[in-house]
């Protein structure tokens, strides 16, 4: 106990750190293959080894003669960093440099990397910058989108300058991925005369009300039906977006106001599945033909919201607040052949948690994820 | 020395309108008297010696640093923001607060048991004065539970970017023996652990108006949640 109460918050989140390494090694086996039961039995029979940072093998990287065979790709994934310039906070700095080094230390690299926004806190210039220097020492290519906490500051110039456009669009290996902005809030500043620091922090209260729902909008929502225009049904759609995609819980904008519109648009194809940021939590849904992911912050994680959450989504244990990094975290999804997608938690100082299609999708009870023991409330 | 009708002052002062006398000078004849009205009058009234309280409006002078009683006034930061409650209301509108009971059981009912009793002579004003004065230290809470600089944070964490509406604070499960701390918490020790160590800050001292004022939100925003200590 005396170990907590003296050391300070750098000691102690190296001995973290090494502690993580440590369990990762003596993961037992059977415990292993209860969390990725779905994913890497196969890597597991070809031999696998579990000695860094990538404790989940998917099935089908490659086959049991080590040749890479045409069973799906991996994502990585880092979100919400929700960077102060190093000077004040390099706690949250650390965070997202330990979320770097992960991906980086994986053994079958991620062919591309997504960060799913809030990179900076309070959206300034130096706060983004710090990300963007921090982000460019990824060995895999970075996909990335814009939280509300990048962009209420200038209005997204400077995330524009370092990362370009907002939206973007593009085709991998039969997929189409298409990144949507979908953090817009009406216009509540110019009538209360706030000046660019105050509307930053006004959005970036998550329990702020007098800020207003986030939308996609009307151009966006045109932009993503003409971007889709030229794919088959059966294509297999993944869209990334800073707010989930439907409506959990207005009162901390875990909630897209024309959520229904757009996935109308999504609603004629056979697969997609929905990315998105800003929850901090494992959280899970399906709706009609729609898969729903949200992704861990490294910084801190969200409590559960009071009402709301799907039934779908088997929550994580309510992190402990004498544990500096407890309940953050990064991850990964595989993409299989037939476009499905399969999502890790990589919960950091836990056990990974694997949410397969087969459990969103099809509904398969014995492919959920583990129950948590000690209930949220 | 007029008498102050007070049924209709605090009715006045709950709905926010200035009271017809806009200075009441009221003599006292014990310190007990003057404790008690000052807890009444928390915000409306300032002691300006023994036995004296100056009740005023919002056109009185705040002379409170000159009495005696200079700290305790100086320390209560409701009284320093006088009559001008419009930040309270700013405060709810950023972030609203559970409802507040409205006490209509202690309300007189005419012919009732409870005519003449302790818990039956209050009225609808003074209900509305409960409510708006502990809605007032609520939202006092509110504000510095979402500011890091108020809270005296270092690296710019305040506690609403983990405990958005407080969920997760449970307040309701202090006293409870925490194995990190190694000993019985109450509420604001675990308070002044995350001021310390996520916030790294100083930790504030029980009798603190900020910590006062922090326990008074995280305990409204956890209303109606079952008390339960020492749960985990
Ligand atoms: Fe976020
Ligand atoms: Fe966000």
């Amino acid at each position: 106990m005396s170990r907590y109460r003296r050391e300070n918050l750098e000691t102690q989140v190296e001995r973290e750190r090494t502690e993580f390494f440590a369990a990762l090694n003596n993961l037992d086996r059977r415990s292993f293959l209860k969390v990725a039961a779905a994913s890497c039995a196969a890597a597991t029979a070809a031999g696998a080894t579990f000695g860094s940072f990538q404790p989940l093998r998917f099935v089908g990287a490659q086959d049991a003669a080590g040749n890479a065979s045409n069973a799906g790709f991996k994502v990585a994934y880092i979100s919400d960093s929700h960077l102060y310039v190093k000077e004040k906070n390099d706690r949250f700095a650390n965070a997202l440099m330990r979320a770097v080094d992960d991906v980086n230390a994986m053994e079958e690299q991620p062919d591309f990397v997504f960060y799913g926004g809030d990179l900076a806190q309070l959206g300034r210039p130096e706060e983004l910058q710090l990300g963007y220097d921090i982000l460019k020492e990824l060995k895999a290519p970075l996909k990335i989108m814009v939280g509300e906490h990048d962009w209420y500051y200038d209005m997204g110039e400077k995330w524009k300058s370092l990362f370009g456009e907002p939206q973007w669009s593009f085709d991998h290996k039969g997929v189409r991925f298409v990144c949507l902005m979908s953090v817009l809030e009406e216009d509540f500043w110019t009538e209360r005369k706030m000046t660019p620091a105050e509307r930053m922090s006004t959005v970036a209260g998550l329990d702020n009300r007098v800020q207003r729902p986030f939308q996609v909008g009307e151009a966006s929502r045109k932009w993503l039906e003409e971007t889709l225009a030229d794919c088959p049904d059966d294509k297999p759609i993944v869209v990334f977006s800073h707010s989930p995609l439907y409506q959990l819980y207005k009162d901390w904008n875990f909630w897209t106001e024309d959520a229904e519109e757009v996935q109308a648009i999504l609603s004629r194809f056979e697969k997609v599945t929905v990315i998105h940021g800003h929850t901090h939590q494992l959280l899970t849904n399906q709706i009609d033909n729609i898969s729903f992911h949200g992704l861990l912050s490294t910084a801190w994680p969200w409590p559960y919201a009071p009402q709301g959450t799907p039934e779908l989504t088997v929550p994580m244990n309510r992190s402990d607040p004498f544990n500096a990094m407890d309940g953050c975290g990064d991850g990964e999804f595989r993409v299989s052949a037939e476009g499905l997608v399969d999502k890790v938690y990589n919960i950091w100082n836990r056990k990974p948690i694997l949410v397969p299609a087969a459990y969103v999708r099809d509904g398969d009870e014995s492919q959920m994820p583990p129950r948590p023991n000690i209930p949220n409330y | 020395m007029k008498k102050l009708d007070w049924k209709s002052f605090l009715f006045g002062a709950a709905l926010g309108v200035a009271p017809i006398a806009t200075v009441a000078v009221v003599s006292l004849t014990s310190s007990e008297a003057t404790a008690q009205l000052w807890g009444r009058f928390r915000s409306q009234a300032v002691v300006a010696a023994p036995g004296q309280v100056v009740v005023c409006s919002e056109t009185c002078v705040d002379d409170g640093a000159k009495s005696e009683n200079a700290e305790f006034v100086a320390s209560s930061t409701q009284w320093t923001r006088g009559f001008d409650d419009s930040w309270v209301a700013e405060e709810l509108e950023r972030h609203p607060i559970k409802k507040i009971d409205d006490n209509k059981t202690v309300w007189n009912i005419k012919g009732s048991q409870k005519e003449g009793h302790t818990y039956g002579n209050y009225t609808e004003a003074d209900a509305l004065l409960w409510k708006k004065e502990t809605e007032r230290l609520v939202a006092e809470g509110s504000l510095i539970f979402h500011s890091a600089d108020l809270l005296g944070s270092k690296n710019g964490v305040s506690c609403d970017m983990c405990h958005p509406d407080a969920e997760g604070t449970h307040a309701e499960t202090y006293p409870k023996y925490q194995v990190q701390l190694g000993r019985v918490a109450l509420l604001r020790d675990m308070s002044n652990w995350c001021l310390t160590q996520p916030c790294r800050g100083e930790a504030m001292s029980g009798d603190d108006p900020r910590m006062r004022a922090l326990e008074a939100y995280m305990h409204a925003m956890r209303s109606g949640k079952p008390m339960k200590y020492g749960k985990h």
